[in-house]
């Protein structure tokens, strides 16, 4: 076992160099000071000795949530260090880890991205600061992902429960019913396109989170983890469901060959060439500034079901923050990511537009009421809070999944530009992903 | 075509006769249609992105969504993006634009200086490896700087210098090319006999470089000014491996932060602003480029006639 975990963590350190730090200090930390019980007077003391919390992430609200910390505990001063790009944030995050120095006290980690850290030893336990009597605060999926059984890594953040957002305008214009199952999404797709060849029902190049959202939802479990010990097998009924349609939306070509984030994406949404996005709850924030000019166009609804009247839901995005194993200053830093995830930041962050990942709030009654001018006056959060319910939270991502996404667009991403069937980009998915957990050290099967 | 007509009232049957000594002419330079076209072409595809960004900065986030990217949209809002560039974060802008300056203004002003005083050592004084330098300069102007700046990076992490202002400024006043060129164009400019008088009459080295060649390196030094403040005002990857802290960004980096927020959840989406922030990132060299242009054209012809 002990073999095994050097092993695997060396292989680690290649890529990512990621591992070395976090093993030459991360272990002996974990020994001594983790398995410390750190009591609420612990923090308390922290908080009026004062010091300043260094953070990486880059979620806008958290800069109000700062200002109110800092107003409650004037000793303490927040160091928000915004990266506003994904990529990047890792990328530093990891060297600065191997590196052993500039670690951040606090850092966003995007729940994808969690096991990349948390198997390498890169995370403290948030358990012996009283995380883990938390759980009953936050909804399952969001829960599920921050933690493994005793330990917690990190507190949600926020969530991204999944719903289909829909040009009303659009299907209004062409008399085409919203579609509420996957086939009548793909009848919707063709007869939209039939109408006018310009409106694409969506944009897919092949993206590795909104596949891997869809195959949550179809029941598919490609990824199975305990500890080391990882199978990847895209082979099951979840996934052929999911296969099926899709692969007639490409061979169709019903969706529209633009990559998501850019500006041509924004333009689509915008005049009305992409009808609808399937995608996280976090979405609105995007639309407002994004696509202003086609507000009162868009609506939301509950995500397609794969059998009329099923629920089932999944999460796309979402964050945590997470205290890295090498950071100071844990007892304050700490104090930050429960007053921003669990305390009254939570508010805060809500009221500035953040999907929240607590039950407290999506349940609400001015949460849910709350009604969206730019989906012309719609009670949108009563549909996304009822997706979050419904979210399976068996779901695990690959410790490695960062860089599995990574190969996405050169396996699966085939189907989306040759004649390979998805199918057989999921197998080829497959196989690299393994290829690639064999070499780090993980027993794959 | 107009002039050489109104020159020429004589019948057809002379033309050739007159074309043909023009052919050979050094003051009157044939036309060549297909050159004439090609140029055109080139500065159609070099003028076509400015002219996009002088439009585009006059819409709205919604009026560029909507509008074809060629013409102007219903709405003019190039004061609020300009207004909204400089309020944005804070005013974040603004301190990205003082730190592209400091960094131009010790980067480039040091390199420049450290090349004109290596350039003119090396072309006006012999010394021991002076052939072993000429190999060295010549080999680090064929390194580019990007390949160099993971190992710089490794470098001044060990030195606790990077997420400082140094770790840009630094790097930035090695300028192999600045010193090559000063090298030659001092060589060139400043005759040696006119050094040799300027000792016999009793200057020491001292005030000789400064009143006697200075005054003769000008033009070469406006180019190499340029050349430097071009390249650390346009410089992306150096920062953006150095710089974590956004209060250090320069321009360049803190534009493209903000259009990578859009692809960020729940980020502002300010495509209107970074258009605007391009133009007026810009603007500043292209006024440093009209002010010292005759200083550098000169500068290019240097030595090119023998007098």
């Amino acid at each position: 076992m002990r073999r095994t975990t050097s092993r695997l963590l060396r292989g680690l350190a290649l890529v990512s160099a990621l591992a070395l730090g976090a093993t030459a200090c991360g272990s002996s930390d974990d020994d001594s000071s983790e398995q410390k019980q750190v009591s609420a007077a612990d923090i308390q003391a922290a908080l009026k000795k004062g010091g300043t919390v260094n953070v990486w992430a880059w979620e806008p609200t958290l800069k109000t949530v700062a200002a109110d910390f800092q107003k409650k505990y004037p000793k303490v001063k927040i160091n928000l260090v915004s990266e506003r790009s994904g990529d990047k944030h890792y990328t530093a995050l990891s060297n600065a880890i191997s590196a052993g120095k500039g670690v951040p006290d606090v850092a966003q980690v995007e729940y994808f991205a969690l096991g990349q850290y948390s198997l390498t030893k890169g995370l403290s336990d948030l358990a012996p600061y009283g995380a883990e009597k938390l759980a009953s605060k936050y909804t399952p999926g969001p829960w599920n992902a921050v933690s493994d059984g005793d330990k917690v890594y990190g507190l949600p953040m926020d969530s991204g429960p999944m719903a289909m957002f829909y040009n009303k305008k659009v299907f209004d214009k062409y008399k085409v019913a919203v579609p509420t199952t996957w086939d009548e999404y793909l009848e919707a797709a063709r007869k939209l396109h039939k109408a006018d060849p310009k409106v694409y029902i969506a944009n897919d190049e092949g993206d590795a989170g909104f596949t891997t959202s869809m195959l949550w939802q179809a029941g598919s479990r490609p990824y199975k983890v305990d500890g080391t010990k990882v199978s990847i097998n895209f082979d099951d009924a979840g996934a052929k469901k999911f296969e099926a349609v899709w692969q007639k939306m490409i061979d169709e070509k019903l969706v529209a060959p633009i990559t998501g984030w850019t500006d041509d994406w924004y333009k689509g949404l915008g005049d009305g060439s992409l009808a609808t996005l399937t995608t996280g709850a976090w979405m609105p924030a995007n639309f407002t500034t994004g696509v202003p000019n086609a507000s009162g166009d868009w609506r939301a609804a509950p995500m397609p079901a794969w059998t009329k009247g099923d629920k089932a839901s999944a999460e796309n995005g979402g964050s945590s923050l997470t205290l890295p194993t090498l950071g100071k200053n844990k007892e304050l830093a700490y104090a930050f990511v429960e007053y921003a995830n669990s305390g009254d930041g939570v508010a805060t962050r809500v009221s500035e537009g953040a999907f929240p990942a607590t039950k407290a709030e999506l349940e609400s009654p001015a949460f849910q009421s709350k009604k969206f001018e730019y989906f012309g006056g719609q009670e949108a959060n009563k549909i996304f809070a009822e997706s979050a319910a419904n979210v399976a939270s068996d779901w695990s991502y690959l410790p490695f999944q960062p860089y599995a996404n990574s190969i996405f667009n050169d396996t699966v991403g085939k189907a989306y530009v040759s004649n390979t069937k998805l199918a057989d980009g999921l197998k080829a998915w497959q196989d690299a992903s393994i290829k690639y957990g064999k070499e780090q050290g993980f027993t794959v099967e | 075509m107009t002039t050489s007509s109104v020159a020429t009232p004589a019948p057809a049957k002379s033309a050739p006769r007159l074309r043909t000594p023009r052919k050979y002419s050094p003051g009157r330079p044939k036309r060549s249609k297909l050159l004439t076209a090609l140029m055109a072409l080139m500065v159609l595809y070099t003028v076509v992105p400015l002219i996009w960004l002088l439009i585009n900065s006059t819409k709205t986030q919604a009026g560029l969504a909507d509008s074809n990217g060629l013409w102007f949209a219903n709405d003019f809002a190039f004061w609020d993006n300009i207004r909204d560039t400089f309020t944005y974060h804070d005013g974040i802008f603004g301190r990205w634009l003082l730190n592209t300056l400091l960094y131009v203004v010790l980067g480039a002003g040091g390199a420049t200086l450290l090349a004109v005083l290596g350039g003119y050592a090396l072309a006006k004084f012999s010394f021991p490896g002076k052939r072993a330098i000429f190999a060295v300069v010549i080999g680090a102007v064929a390194v580019p700087g990007t390949a160099l700046a993971v190992p710089t990076f490794l470098m001044f992490s060990k030195m606790g210098l990077t997420d400082t202002p140094w770790a840009v400024i630094i790097p930035s006043l090695v300028s192999p090319f600045g010193l090559y060129l000063m090298w030659v164009f001092a060589a060139e400019a400043i005759p040696t006999e006119l050094l040799e008088a300027a000792r016999m009459d009793g200057a020491g080295e001292v005030r000789t470089f400064f009143q006697v060649s200075l005054p003769l390196l000008a033009p070469g030094i406006v180019t190499v000014l340029l050349f430097t403040t071009v390249a650390t005002w346009n410089n992306y990857f150096l920062p953006l491996i150095m710089l974590k802290d956004p209060d250090w960004y320069p321009l360049t980096l803190g534009l493209s932060s903000w259009s990578s927020q859009a692809q960020t959840i729940g980020g502002d989406v300010i495509f209107n602003l970074v258009i605007t922030g391009s133009l007026l990132t810009i603007v500043p060299l292209i006024a440093v480029f009209l002010l010292l242009q005759k200083y550098w054209q000169s500068g290019l012809a240097a030595g090119s006639v023998k007098e």
